[in-house]
């Protein structure tokens, strides 16, 4: 029997949408070897939505709570998952910018390997099988997890929250081991247009050469804000112009994103662009040539002048979005 | 300011990767290797800060095979002092490297250790900071500006919707992200000074690990696509496409 510990993850004192994701990963896995889930919370006070965590697959719900906790804690958090890991077969954690940075110093604290940017779990022979693309996702590597326990992290907007009948409990407190103060997190500097990232947006809408100058991103956050849960990329072109942050920058040396919805547009499609945004769902292409990379890998494409398609795209999305 | 950088030789981004016929690693003749792009960031923020500093002296490490040594030479080629590769066949497990990284740096009296954040070929994310919890140092990951000042780092890394600002104290390990510099590219006198340069090798032995490789295997190929139509007169096409095809809105 197999049981598994979640490392969920909140912001603020309320749950971000990764934590559903890692409990149906979590789920899936405790079913299969017939084993429980228990979901972690690491906060400095109550975490809103802790009380529906059985309806997405938690059996139990422990809170760490601790007055460092009001931010991300990279040694407080490792202290405390290092120190209830050894209970659980399995330890599920995030691919996001907090669970990059935790599991590696929980791995090494356990001494186990640690699987990260994991896109599929299975329990194979009684041990954790984990898929990741590696070589910026041109090849799936699965490797088999042969520490106690399993450490895998996983890719973000990949595994789909499955809401489903209620299981746990009221959330149950869990000690803060003590722990040597190494990093300190001072703050969170929220960038000025305060917009959802594209790791986990359901609908990336990324721009590139095509669009000419910077000030035409203007029709692509407009595109964004008609969808309503959409993030705006960029090419590493326009990125490396200067034009875009580099925090939108997907590709093999920007991001990787899964959304259910991916609109390429002015982007011709270079390997290290198709690399970053191939798992989408559905792809859509804009681009006036119809010769682009792109279209090789785009589910619809629409060949012409982006500056005439995407004012008619942005009115008939929005229509659409105020008529459901 | 002594500062040491790990180094990871890599397939160039553009590389066409075919499985090898043990279908668990790839082929490697005919693809061009390179310095890891975001261990570039590393290099080229030692350089900086050693010339800041006026004094001081920039190590890179690597673990890995022989043919490791023509990356670490690009290393020394950008200003690097000296080169130091671990000889070893690395595997799947992250960890191991971290360690025989971790014995061998806990010699080198280091103010400062730099990564790349992650690798571009195996995607890990996480050598540099084992390297710091196995050396009981401070990390800070993935950051893409920094500062120092009387033996303090503040950092900033980006994170899902904001920018998170940290700070510790030196000795420390830091993960570099693209956006802390631009690395510069070897000059013609940096590479013939280069050839001079110490680059020391040492054998070491990396254990089993606890992750083996199964497989590697090619993703499944995206189903063809179609080209709905040509200028605005596409988009209702389009939005029934997604409506009722893909149900994605």
């Amino acid at each position: 029997m197999t049981s598994v510990l979640a490392v969920l993850e909140q912001r603020d004192g309320a749950l971000r949408k990764v934590s559903h994701e890692m409990l149906a990963a979590a789920r899936q896995i405790a079913d299969a070897a017939g084993g429980s889930v228990d979901a972690l919370l690491l906060a400095d006070g109550p975490v809103q939505g802790a009380d529906d965590l059985g309806a997405f697959g938690a059996d139990r719900v422990l809170t760490a709570t601790h007055p460092g906790f009001r931010l991300y804690n990279p040694d407080g958090y490792a202290a405390t998952v290092a120190s209830l890991a050894p209970r659980y077969g399995v330890v599920i954690m995030a691919g996001t910018a907090a669970g990059r940075d935790l599991a590696p110093r929980v791995a090494a604290r356990l001494g186990v390997g640690c699987a990260t940017e994991v896109t599929a779990l299975a329990m194979e022979g009684g041990a954790l099988v984990a898929t990741r693309p590696v070589y910026a996702g041109k090849v799936l590597q699965r490797v088999r997890l042969t520490g106690t326990p399993a450490l895998a992290s996983l890719r973000t907007n990949t595994f789909p929250a499955t809401p489903g009948a209620g299981r746990a409990g009221a959330p149950e407190a869990v000690g803060v081991p003590a722990f040597e103060q190494r990093v300190t997190v001072r703050a969170i500097k929220k960038p000025t247009a305060a917009m959802l990232d594209v790791t986990e947006a359901a609908v990336v809408i990324s721009g590139g050469r095509g669009l000419k100058e910077p000030a035409n991103f203007k029709l692509l956050e407009e595109l964004a804000a008609a969808f309503g849960n959409a993030a705006v990329g960029a090419s590493r072109a326009v990125v490396d112009a200067g034009w875009r942050a580099h925090g939108e920058q997907v590709g093999q040396t920007g991001k990787t994103v899964s959304p259910a919805l991916y609109i390429a547009v002015g982007i011709s499609g270079a390997v290290q662009h198709l690399a970053g945004m191939r798992t989408a769902k559905t792809i859509v292409a804009i681009n006036r040539d119809k010769d682009a990379p792109i279209f090789k890998v785009a589910d619809y494409g629409v060949v012409g002048d982006l500056f005439e398609i995407l004012p008619a795209l942005t009115a008939a999305v929005a229509k659409v979005r105020s008529e459901s | 300011m002594k500062i040491a950088v790990c180094l990871k030789r890599v397939p160039d981004t553009t590389a066409k990767i075919v499985i090898a016929a043990d279908r668990k690693s790839i082929v490697e003749p005919g693809v061009k290797f390179v310095p890891n792009p975001y261990d570039e960031f590393a290099l080229e923020a030692a350089l900086q800060l050693k010339e800041k500093a006026g004094a001081g002296e920039t190590v890179v490490y690597s673990v890995g095979t022989d043919v490791a040594q023509e990356t670490l030479r690009v290393a020394l080629a950008m200003g690097i002092d000296r080169a130091v590769l671990l000889q070893a066949t690395v595997g799947a497990d992250g960890l191991e490297v971290a360690r025989v990284l971790a014995d061998e740096l806990a010699a080198g009296g280091f103010d400062l250790i730099l990564f790349g954040k992650m690798a571009v070929d195996d995607y890990n994310h996480q050598v540099g900071t084992m390297v710091a919890e196995l050396m009981g140092l401070p990390c800070i990951t993935a950051v893409a500006q920094m500062t120092l000042t009387d033996g303090r780092i503040e950092a900033e890394r980006e994170i899902e919707g904001g920018v998170e600002v940290s700070e510790c104290r030196l000795p420390a390990v830091l993960t570099c992200d693209k956006g802390l510099n631009e690395p510069r590219l070897p000059s013609l006198k940096g590479i013939m000074a280069a050839k001079k340069k110490p680059l020391e090798l040492k054998p070491v032995t990396l254990g089993p690990g606890t992750l083996e490789v199964e497989a590697l295997e090619l993703p499944a190929e995206r189903l063809p696509g179609k080209i709905v139509g040509e200028g605005a007169g596409a988009v209702p096409m389009l939005i029934q496409l997604l409506r009722t095809e893909a149900k994605v809105l």
